[in-house]
């Protein structure tokens, strides 16, 4: 009987460790506290002490299928911004012509990746083209990067702003990442051997510029901006545009938003 | 006196050294092949980001032209060439706007305006293009359209009732001849076309003006004896002024 009594030295005891408990979580987790609280400080003067703190921004782009001209500037700027060699293969972004035929042929091509233009292709005679446009192509900086998934030295990855860069010096040119986007959107550079993408033109970026090939499209097909603030012209680009992304059933969530994308993209 | 260590047993004591050591080795040959600021902000190497954004940048952007060139700009921004961005056409121009010694292009010549305005059917509808091998072969595309603010305006000249010939003209080496040259024209032709007619050539020597053996023009052009070649004839029985090049 008396063991099922209320014992008070034991309620104490109970107290007393409750009370010991919440002390020692308090005390381990103030350097953890103390150190997260540095490391964001740290972060917030980021980036050669610039006013830019990338965790204010999230970047992405938006590309209006029906405005793009297939001028190809934006493939020759992004060359030349980004001194990537001027031989075909080598491209960044890049702009390809569909021609949907009544037969339900489809062909696709961009010569030199359109950094030339394009130039009018006859076709045979009897075959009816129904619809015809010009697609730009461009790394999707995807918030779920299977290039950085593959990278077996951690060569590449995501910056809090939502950019996917790749860091050549230490990339070990293995490949991996090159067969994991399934975009094609990486390629191994020439001279340095090593994987090279868009950066999103990240240098200008950060200095409060829109990357090259966004500055010089001549009927803002391109926009670019951030995906989540609300007076962003890229969240105004997806308020007014039914919006589709490229290869949506891989899960890669990209954040290059297409707006009139037909179905036979891909 | 004995320490705690020596208490152990010899195998267990040599064990023990080359167990630490095959510890410690993975840590020390990470902290030599490992950058020390690797992870500092994520699985990667956090330096990496300052040599990219260290990268030089070469289109400046239009906003850094607006400061300079009041001229151009103020009239590109009234017509319809007020979002073609500068240095689409002049060339990625950092460099210039830091020292304009450095100098930029102005393509003048035929084969830029096309990149955008030829026709091709996979460019949207509406989008202004020509044909460039009928659309004024002979002539620069700036002759006609102010590059920073082009009009496609429908002629009040000549060409506005002389359409054929105008076409037919501009395939021509001709083309830069003004109609006026060979036909005087009073002005009222223009309201009343049949009762105030222009006048035409009338003699061989007309032509003879430049395509004479002894004529003061441009060395290039074609020359005949005046008085050997077809002497009998007016020129235009057998070439025909508009297009003197067909057959
Ligand atoms: C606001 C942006 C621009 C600025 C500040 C600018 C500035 C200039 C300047 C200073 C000149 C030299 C004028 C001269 O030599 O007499 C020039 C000429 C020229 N520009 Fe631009 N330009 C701009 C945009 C463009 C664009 C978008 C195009 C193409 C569509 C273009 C095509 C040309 C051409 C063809 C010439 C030569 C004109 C001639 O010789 O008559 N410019 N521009
Ligand atoms: C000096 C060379 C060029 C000439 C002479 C020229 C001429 C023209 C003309 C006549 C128009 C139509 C004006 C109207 O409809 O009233 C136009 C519009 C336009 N051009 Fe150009 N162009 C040139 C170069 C370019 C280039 C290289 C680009 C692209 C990079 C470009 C992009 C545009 C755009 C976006 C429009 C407006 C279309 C619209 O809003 O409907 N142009 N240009
Ligand atoms: C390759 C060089 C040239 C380019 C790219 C070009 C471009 C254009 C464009 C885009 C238009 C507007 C068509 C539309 O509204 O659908 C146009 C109209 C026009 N262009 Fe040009 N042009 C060039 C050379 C010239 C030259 C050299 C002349 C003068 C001799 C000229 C005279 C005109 C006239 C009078 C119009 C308006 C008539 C019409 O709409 O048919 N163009 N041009
Ligand atoms: C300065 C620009 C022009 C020149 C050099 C020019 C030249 C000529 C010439 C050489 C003739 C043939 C005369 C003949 O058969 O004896 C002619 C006839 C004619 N022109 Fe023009 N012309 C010009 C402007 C115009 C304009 C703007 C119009 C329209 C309002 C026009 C309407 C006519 C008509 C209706 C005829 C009569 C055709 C006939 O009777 O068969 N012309 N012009
Ligand atoms: S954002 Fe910069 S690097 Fe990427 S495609 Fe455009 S120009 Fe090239
Ligand atoms: S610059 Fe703009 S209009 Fe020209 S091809 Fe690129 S996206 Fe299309």
């Amino acid at each position: 009987m008396k063991k099922n009594l209320p014992n008070k030295s034991q309620n104490v005891n109970r107290r007393k460790f409750i009370k010991n408990l919440v002390l020692a979580v308090t005390a381990f987790s103030v350097p953890a506290v103390l150190t997260a609280k540095e490391q964001l400080k740290r972060m917030q003067s980021w980036i050669l002490g610039k006013d830019y703190n990338p965790f204010d921004h999230y970047w992405g782009m938006g590309i209006d299928i029906n405005k793009c001209i297939g001028c190809g500037r934006c493939a020759d700027a992004c060359k030349q911004e980004n001194d990537v060699p001027s031989e075909p293969f080598f491209f960044r972004t890049w702009v390809e012509r569909y021609r949907i035929f009544h037969d339900g042929e489809v062909r696709v091509d961009s010569p030199n990746g359109a950094v030339d233009g394009f130039k009018k292709q006859n076709i045979e005679k009897g075959k009816v083209t129904i619809r015809s446009f010009f697609v730009p192509k461009i790394c999707n900086h995807c918030d779920n990067p299977p290039c950085v998934q593959v990278c077996p030295v951690g060569a590449t990855f995501i910056t809090p702003d939502g950019v996917v860069l790749v860091d050549s010096d230490y990339c070990i040119g293995c490949r991996y990442c090159i067969q994991a986007c399934p975009y094609g959107a990486r390629y191994i550079d020439p001279i340095k051997k090593t994987a090279e993408k868009c950066t999103f033109c990240y240098h200008r970026v950060v200095q409060g510029l829109v990357p090259a090939c966004v500055e010089v499209c001549p009927t803002q097909a391109r926009v670019f901006g951030e995906v989540k603030k609300k007076a962003s012209p890229l969240v105004r680009f997806m308020r007014m545009n039914k919006i589709g992304v490229l290869k949506p059933a891989l899960n890669t969530e990209p954040k290059v938003y297409y707006a009139n994308l037909d179905m036979e993209v891909n | 006196m004995k320490l705690p260590w020596k208490k152990l047993p010899e195998q267990i004591r040599r064990l023990a050294v080359v167990s630490l050591f095959l510890v410690v080795l993975p840590f020390i040959v990470r902290s030599i092949l490992v950058p020390s600021d690797f992870g500092k902000y994520g699985h990667y190497r956090a330096s990496a980001v300052d040599e990219i954004i260290a990268m030089e940048i070469k289109y400046a952007g239009h906003q850094v032209c607006y400061d300079c060139h009041d001229e151009e700009v103020e009239s590109k921004q009234a017509g319809v060439h007020k979002n073609v961005s500068c240095e689409i056409c002049h060339g990625p121009a950092a460099a210039h706007s830091e020292d304009d010694e450095i100098e930029l292009i102005a393509p003048r010549d035929r084969d830029s305006c096309p990149l955008c305005h030829e026709y091709l059917s996979s460019r949207p509808t509406g989008f202004p293009q020509i044909v460039s091998d009928s659309h004024e072969p002979m002539k620069a595309c700036i002759s006609c359209h102010d590059p920073h603010n082009p009009k496609s305006e429908k002629s009040t000249e000549c060409e506005a009732c002389h359409t054929e010939i105008a076409n037919t003209k501009s395939l021509s080496k001709h083309v830069n001849i003004a109609c006026k040259e060979c036909h005087e024209t009073p002005d009222a032709h223009k309201t009343q076309p049949r009762m105030f007619l222009p006048g035409k050539p009338v003699n061989r020597e007309f032509c003879g003006r430049c395509h004479a053996e002894t004529a003061p023009s441009d060395k290039d052009i074609p020359r005949i004896e005046m008085e050997t070649h077809e002497e009998a004839y007016v020129c235009w029985q057998c070439h025909y002024p508009h297009l003197p090049e067909a057959e």
